[in-house]
C-alpha cells in the first residue's frame, strides 16, 4: 500500500479548503487558487489529498493544474517577481525586462533561485496598463521598468524585506 | 416529440428533435467522415468533444462551418456536407493531424485498423501541405498496455471510458497547446498509476496510441523451441469473436476452426479455458453456499453478498478504490488462473513433464489477463502458472502469420482431460453468464432438486446494472449483476453503505463482458458487434450436451484423482488466492 506524506499542517489547511466549498468537484479552480495562496505551490502530494477529498481524480486535478499557468508545482521565492506580458506592457519592451531578470538571477521562468529567495514567473495583464511595463515583487507593483532598474529592484530584495 | 425538417445534400429529411446533423445524414444514408467521435448505440456510451472538426458541414446562412456530431438540426436548415468549402476544411484539418503524426503507417500496429489512416484514404490525402513541429514524448510500457502518445490524435475517447464508462480515472488531459497529451497524473507510466488495465482505452482508440504489449513473438519461440510442452487454453468469449478478424460476420461461432488452427500452429494439447470455468463454479459456487448457510444461521462474522472474482480489471479496481472492502469478493481464483494451477500441478503429472518444461499459453479476450497472468502469487519459484496471455488479436495475426487459411478449416475439438466443458462455462465470456453458471449449480446443490430449466433468462441483458431474484425452493437469492465498473462503483458503494441486500453480486469490467473486452477484434464504435458475440455464447451453451458445470465428467474425475472435494485444503493451496490493498494512504 503506498504512503503520502504531508505535514500534518499542510493536511489540515487543504481539507479545510476543501471543507469550505463542500467538497465540490466543480469548485476544483477555487480550491486550488485557495490551497496554492496558502501554500505558495500545489506539490503532488497536495494534489493527491485535494482529488480525495472532492472524490475526484488525482490525474483530473493534475490536468487542471497544468492547463492554467498561474497553478504551479514548484515552490515560488520569498519573494516572487512576476512581470507582465500582457499586449501593453509587451509593447513596451516588457520582454526585455524579463531577460534582464533572467539574466541577473541566472533563472529560467518557473524557476526559484537556490537560496529560494526570488522566482520569476510571466502572467497576464495586472489592470494598469497605464503603467506599462508592469513588474510586481510579492504585492508591490513597479511601473515603467526598464531593463536599466532591474538591478535596483533585485537589490532592494537581497538583504530581506525592502524598507519601504 | 416535435418534429423537424431540413435538407441534407439536397434530400429532405424529417428527424426528431435534439437529433444531430451526423445522426440526421446517417438517416438517409450520409456517412459524413468522423474521428473524434463515437458512438455505441443502447450502451449509453458516446465521445463527442466536438474537437477534431474533421466531421464540419456547411449550414446555409451560417459564417462558420458546424462540426456535425455536436450541432443539433433546426427547423429549415439547409446543409452540405460535401461542398468545395467543407471539403477543403476537412482536408485541412486531417492534413494538420497529420503534420503531427509519425508517418510509420507500414510498420505500425494499427496498421489496416487505424481510424486516421482510413480518413486519410477516404479523403484522398496523397500530400500533406503543412510540415512543423513533431510531438517527442515518451513511450510508456505497462505489463499489459503500450503508451505511444506521439500517435495520439486527443480525441479524448480513452479519457471519456476512463473516466466516465470505468471511472477509474488515471488518464485525463494534461497540459497546454503543444504539449498537451492524454496522461496519467504527474505524468507518471502506467504500472505506478490505478490503471486496472480493463483496456477499454485500448478498445477504442482510433490510432496506435495506446495498444497491447505483443506477446507472439514469444508464443512463437516457445512452440519452436522442441524441448518445451506448450498447451493452450482459449476463453469462451474467444470463439465468438475470432471470426470477424478473418472478414466473417460478427457472432459467428468459429470454435472448431479454431482448435484447428491452434493445432496447426504447433501446440501440443489444445485446451479449454470453459473447463476451468466449470471448476470455478465448483469452487466459488461452495463458497456461496458455505457463506449463505452460515449467514441463514444467524453467523454474523460472515459476510455477504459475495462478489465473482474472475475479472483481473475488477480485482484490481477494488484493490485500488475499495481496499476496506477486499474480504467480500470470493477468494476463487480466475478461470485462466486456475486452469494454469492445474495445468503446471495436475496435467505435468499425467504426462510426466516437469514444471519448467511446460509452457502454458492462454488465449483472452482481454488485455487485463497479461497483467494478471504476471502477479507475484501466481508463479512457484519465479515460473508462472500461464506464461503467456495473448489477446484474441494477437491469435489471428499468428494465425495470419501462419499462412493458415481460416474460412476454410474443418472444425476439429479440443483435447483432453482440460478441454471438455458444459454450456455453463461457455456462457462465463458474455455479463450475467457467471452467476446463471453458478445459480444452475447452486440450486441443485443447495435444493437437491434438478432443475427443469437451466435458462435464466431474467439474468441475461446489456442493461449496465441488472437484479433478479431465484426461488431457491422458497429461499429467495437475491443476485445483483454490473458490467462497466462505473455500474461496479455503484453497487459496491451500495454495499459500503448499507444499502445493498444482494446475496450475490457478478461484475465483469468491461460493457458486455468478456465479449466487449480489451483484446477483442476492434469494434469501431458498433455496438451491434458486442450483440451479435452475445447471441452467439448462448447459442454455444444451448447446443452443448452438458450444461451444468457439476456433471462435467472431467471436472469430477479431478476433484477425485486430485484435489479431493471444493475448497479442500490442494484446492484452497491452487485454486484459490487473497487481494492486497493498493490504495494511497497520505498520512503525516
Amino acid at each position: 500500500m503506498p504512503k503520502i506524506k504531508l505535514a500534518e499542517k499542510t493536511i489540515n489547511i487543504v481539507k479545510e479548503i476543501c471543507a469550505k466549498y463542500d467538497n465540490n468537484e466543480g469548485e476544483l479552480i477555487n480550491v486550488l487558487h485557495n490551497v496554492q495562496a496558502k501554500l505558495g505551490y500545489l506539490p503532488a502530494e497536495v494534489q493527491e489529498l485535494i482529488a480525495k477529498e472532492l472524490n475526484s481524480s488525482v490525474a483530473k486535478v493534475y490536468g487542471v493544474v497544468t492547463f492554467y499557468s498561474f497553478f504551479t508545482m514548484t515552490p515560488m521565492g520569498e519573494f516572487p517577481i512576476s512581470i507582465c506580458m500582457g499586449t501593453a506592457c509587451y509593447v513596451r519592451g516588457a520582454e526585455q525586462v524579463l531577460d534582464e531578470f533572467k539574466r541577473q538571477l541566472k533563472l529560467e521562468i518557473g524557476k526559484t533561485t537556490e537560496d529560494g529567495k526570488f522566482s520569476i514567473s510571466c502572467l497576464r495583464c495586472v489592470g494598469a496598463c497605464g503603467l506599462a511595463p508592469v513588474v510586481m515583487v510579492g504585492e508591490k507593483v513597479y511601473g515603467r521598468v526598464s531593463p536599466q532598474q532591474v538591478r535596483k529592484i533585485i537589490a532592494e530584495y537581497q538583504d530581506g524585506c525592502p524598507s519601504s | 416529440m416535435e418534429m423537424i425538417n431540413l435538407t441534407i445534400d439536397k434530400k429532405p429529411v424529417v428527424v426528431k428533435e435534439g437529433t444531430t446533423i451526423l445522426e440526421a445524414a446517417a438517416e438517409i444514408g450520409i456517412k459524413v467522415p468522423t474521428l473524434c467521435h463515437m458512438k455505441l448505440h443502447d450502451m449509453g456510451i458516446e465521445n463527442k468533444p466536438g474537437g477534431c472538426r474533421v466531421c464540419v458541414v456547411e449550414v446555409e446562412g451560417r459564417r462558420n462551418l458546424a462540426p456535425s456530431c455536436v450541432t443539433k438540426v433546426e427547423e429549415g436548415m439547409v446543409i452540405s456536407t460535401s461542398s468545395i468549402r467543407a471539403l477543403n476544411a476537412r482536408r485541412t484539418v486531417t492534413e494538420l493531424i497529420l503534420s503531427d503524426h509519425p508517418a510509420d503507417c507500414l510498420t505500425c500496429a494499427k496498421s489496416g485498423e487505424c481510424e486516421l489512416q482510413d480518413l486519410a484514404q477516404e479523403l484522398g490525402i496523397r500530400e500533406i501541405h503543412y510540415k512543423g513541429e513533431q510531438s517527442q514524448y515518451r513511450e510508456d510500457t505497462s505489463p499489459a498496455i503500450i503508451r505511444d502518445v506521439n500517435k495520439c490524435v486527443m480525441c479524448r475517447r480513452c479519457e471519456m471510458m476512463c473516466n466516465e464508462v470505468q471511472t477509474v480515472g488515471v488518464l485525463s488531459a494534461v497540459n497546454r497547446g503543444f504539449d498537451a497529451v492524454v496522461a496519467p497524473a504527474f505524468e507518471m507510466n502506467l504500472d505506478h498509476s490505478v490503471c486496472t488495465y480493463c483496456g477499454q482505452c485500448v478498445a477504442v482508440c482510433p490510432t496506435a496510441a495506446l495498444t497491447e504489449v505483443d506477446h507472439t513473438g514469444a508464443v512463437i519461440r516457445a512452440l519452436s523451441d522442441p524441448s518445451k510442452t506448450v498447451i493452450v487454453q482459449t476463453a469462451p468469449a474467444v470463439r465468438a469473436a475470432l471470426g470477424e478478424e478473418f472478414n466473417m460476420e460478427a457472432g459467428n461461432l468459429v470454435t472448431g476452426k479454431m482448435v484447428s488452427a491452434l493445432r496447426q500452429l504447433g501446440f501440443d494439447y489444445i485446451f479449454d479455458t470453459d473447463f476451468a470455468a466449470d471448476l470455478t463454479i465448483m469452487e466459488e459456487g461452495t463458497e456461496l453456499l458455505n457463506r449463505l448457510s452460515k449467514h441463514l444461521n444467524g453467523d454474523k462474522d460472515v459476510k455477504l453478498p459475495i462478489l465473482t472474482s474472475c475479472c483481473p480489471a475488477w480485482v484490481k479496481f477494488f484493490e485500488h478504490q475499495f481496499p476496506d472492502m477486499k474480504e467480500i469478493p470470493s477468494t476463487a481464483r480466475s478461470p485462466q488462473q486456475m486452469f494454469g494451477a492445474i495445468a503446471k500441478n495436475y496435467f505435468t503429472e499425467k504426462i510426466n513433464v516437469k514444471r519448467e518444461d511446460l509452457v502454458v499459453v492462454s488465449i483472452m479476450p482481454c488485455v487485463a489477463k497479461k497483467y494478471e497472468s504476471a502477479r507475484d502469487e501466481f508463479a512457484h519459484e519465479g515460473n508462472p502458472d500461464v506464461d503467456y496471455a495473448i489477446t484474441t488479436r494477437e491469435l489471428a495475426s499468428l494465425i495470419k502469420l501462419a499462412n493458415i487459411e481460416f474460412k476454410s478449416l474443418p472444425e476439429e475439438d479440443f483435447d483432453q482431460p482440460l478441454g471438455e466443458s458444459t454450456g455453463a462455462g461457455v456462457i462465463f465470456g458474455a455479463t450475467g453468464g457467471v452467476i446463471e453458471a453458478a445459480v444452475r449449480t447452486a440450486y441443485e446443490v443447495y435444493t437437491g432438486k434438478g432443475l427443469e430449466k437451466v435458462d435464466f433468462e431474467e439474468l441475461r441483458g446489456m442493461e449496465g446494472i441488472r437484479e433478479a431474484t431465484i426461488d431457491f425452493d422458497g429461499l429467495d437469492l437475491r443476485i445483483g449483476i454490473a458490467h462497466g465498473l462505473g455500474n461496479a462503483r455503484k453497487l459496491l458503494e451500495d454495499i459500503r453503505s448499507g444499502k445493498s441486500n444482494f446475496h450475490a453480486i457478478e461484475i465483469m469490467s468491461c460493457p458486455g463482458g468478456c465479449i466487449g473486452g480489451g483484446g477483442q477484434p476492434y469494434h469501431h464504435g458498433d455496438a451491434s458487434v458486442i450483440r451479435k458475440r452475445m447471441e452467439a455464447i448462448y447459442r454455444e451453451d444451448a447446443n452443448k450436451t452438458i450444461r451444468k458445470s457439476h456433471e462435467n465428467p472431467y471436472i469430477l474425475k479431478l476433484y477425485e484423482e486430485f484435489l479431493g472435494e471444493p475448497m479442500s485444503e490442494k484446492a484452497h493451496h491452487l485454486l484459490h488466492t487473497a487481494y492486497f490493498d493498493r490504495s494511497n494512504k497520505i498520512e503525516s
